[in-house]
């Protein structure tokens, strides 16, 4: 390739966090594609282990690198700034010879079989790289039906989007949100809070899918339909229809034909892995580009990290051959870290137990473990205080659990599936008994 | 501006500067200081933001909630009585805090 020029550092304590950088084909030591938080994590990680090459962090929007997780909840009803989302300020990128570019799309990568390249971006600019990391994410699954074009039609995965949503809520009175999982649910609750009128239109038999277990997803159904929310399951849209004006969306009509007023149609019906690139570069992609317990592709030189990559199941007791892509905070936090490592010449396995967490108004949910293949499950629960856990076991042993405003049955599970311990199924019934102090070495 | 003094578990001191109203987590991650994870952003729900706040300045910092309070039953090193999360903490011009980080958050 000819835009390889030597190594080194490209002077990044002047450019650094300004997003002015210069796209002189300098080499840089590692390119990551996706300023995410699967992105940041690496960069920070690599310079936690001694990574001495420069780093260039490159996104295509226009911000600097943010925390996703509020978009949906404090971000949206105004209780935090966008200030408080950033992850890191201009001055550590710079200390630490990080490079962020930002609003730079990746439409192309040239790539030898050594892992160094060229990665070519939709306004002509070129970055070449000795190593490349893939932190691309997922983006929202669109919804494909009549009038899903209209204005007023709007979906909730970065920053842009929530700053589109916040825009658009002073003026409506009715939103239907398509989708009950995690973000429609988030979203719907906050929307209420604004003194929306919400309802939630889910297409499957439950909410939430099989992100928690039934018993959860019956909870959540109660609870926000208790606190006034307008759910309906095996519902879908069958078109979304224009206001008088005929650009704006004005209602959702169903499939019995009924129509629900609405000035915004938010949907949450999932994400898609971004695997362009991935396959643009021949590598393995199913569900995610394919990688490693080492986070290598199958190139062998390209990390891939956070929801864009299908990686074997990392929890302990998984069968060697299962496969998991996961969307989650500590995910990308984690896949990081292992990537970082291989980045760096050593082969560390993905550590801890995967865990999650939505807020949904005054119901806070952790979920510790994947509960795939269940064979018995216990409910704990305090109806007076509004607590709520289920664990899940597979041959007597625990292996998740969803806890709702019970961060101690959380933190005990968790923590448990860390040391290999287990909670014995018939102790665990009894909501009044501390699982921390049940716990056993299995 | 209001400082806050970290101090590890060997001992070493980070004095960071932040903005008045913002969180000690925050202020922490924002400008790298190891010790403080924060894997959840500041919404409650990790428990790797923990710190130990010097013993004299507690009476001075609002009384903890319920979830927090739960929440610090489950850090990676052991709660103390001057445990707090510091995603909890507001950073004020009137309070110049010291806080000492845990050997690990996860």
């Amino acid at each position: 390739m000819s835009t390889k020029v030597a190594a080194g550092h490209p002077g990044a304590k002047t450019m650094a966090g300004t997003g002015m950088s210069s796209h002189t084909p300098v080499r840089t030591g590692l390119l990551i594609i996706g300023a995410s938080q699967s992105g940041v994590q690496l960069a920070v990680s690599l310079r936690a282990l001694g990574f001495d090459e420069h780093i260039t962090l490159l996104g295509d929007e226009d911000h600097r690198p943010y925390q996703r997780p509020a978009l949906s909840k404090e971000f949206l009803q105004g209780t935090v700034e966008s200030e408080s989302l950033i992850f890191r300020s201009n001055e550590y990128w710079a200390e630490h010879d990080v490079d962020l570019v930002k609003g730079e799309y990746i439409a192309r990568i040239d790539k030898d079989a050594d892992g160094s390249g060229v990665a070519h971006s939709s306004s002509g600019k070129q970055f070449a790289f000795k190593r490349l990391a893939l932190a691309v994410g997922a983006r929202a699954r669109h919804l494909e039906i009549e009038g899903a074009d209209l204005d007023g039609v709007v979906y909730l995965r970065n920053a842009d989007d929530a700053l589109s949503l916040k825009a658009r809520v002073g003026h409506a009175r009715d939103i239907v949100v398509i989708g009950g999982g995690f973000i429609g649910l988030e979203a719907a609750s906050s929307l209420q809070k604004m003194g929306k009128n919400v309802t939630v239109l889910e297409f499957g038999p439950r909410l939430v899918g099989r992100a928690v277990g039934e018993q959860t997803a019956d909870y959540f159904l109660h609870a926000h339909r208790s606190r006034g929310l307008d759910i309906r399951l095996a519902t879908s849209a069958a078109r979304l229809t224009a206001d008088k004006g005929g650009t704006a969306v004005g209602g959702v009509e169903l499939q019995d034909g009924t129509v629900l007023p609405a000035q915004i149609v938010l949907i949450g019906i999932g994400v898609i892995p971004n695997t362009q690139l991935a396959e643009q570069l021949g590598l393995v992609v199913d569900n995610g580009i394919v990688v490693d317990r080492f986070a290598l592709a199958s190139d062998g030189t390209t990390v891939a990290i956070g929801d864009c990559a299908n990686m074997p199941n990392p929890v302990p007791g998984a069968a060697p051959d299962e496969r998991i892509r996961l969307e989650s905070v500590n995910n990308a936090i984690e896949h990081a870290k292992v990537a970082a490592y291989s980045l760096t010449g050593r082969r560390e396995e993905y550590a801890g137990i995967p865990w999650f967490w939505s807020n949904q108004a005054d119901l806070k949910l952790q979920i510790a473990g994947l509960c795939n293949g269940y064979d018995q499950t216990v409910l704990r629960r305090d109806e007076e205080r509004a607590k709520f856990s289920v664990l899940y076991y597979r041959r007597g042993q625990v292996i998740a659990a969803d806890c709702i405003n019970t961060p101690l049955d959380f933190m005990a599970v968790k923590n448990a599936l860390a040391k290999g311990q287990n909670i014995p199924a018939d102790a665990a019934a009894n909501a009044a008994t501390p699982l921390k102090t049940i716990t056993t070495d299995s | 501006m209001p400082t806050v003094h970290f101090t590890d578990t060997h001992g070493a001191v980070r004095d960071v500067q932040g903005n008045a109203g913002d969180s000690v987590m925050e202020t922490a991650v924002r400008n790298g200081v190891p010790g403080i994870v924060a894997e959840c952003g500041g919404s409650l729900s990790c428990a790797t933001c923990h710190v130990f706040v010097r013993e004299d300045l507690l009476d001075q910092l609002p009384p903890m909630e319920d979830m927090e309070d739960e929440m610090l039953y489950g850090t990676a090193v052991d709660r103390a009585e001057n445990s707090r999360l510091s995603c909890q903490l507001r950073l004020d011009d009137e309070l110049e805090l010291f806080v000492t980080t845990p050997e690990t958050q996860v």
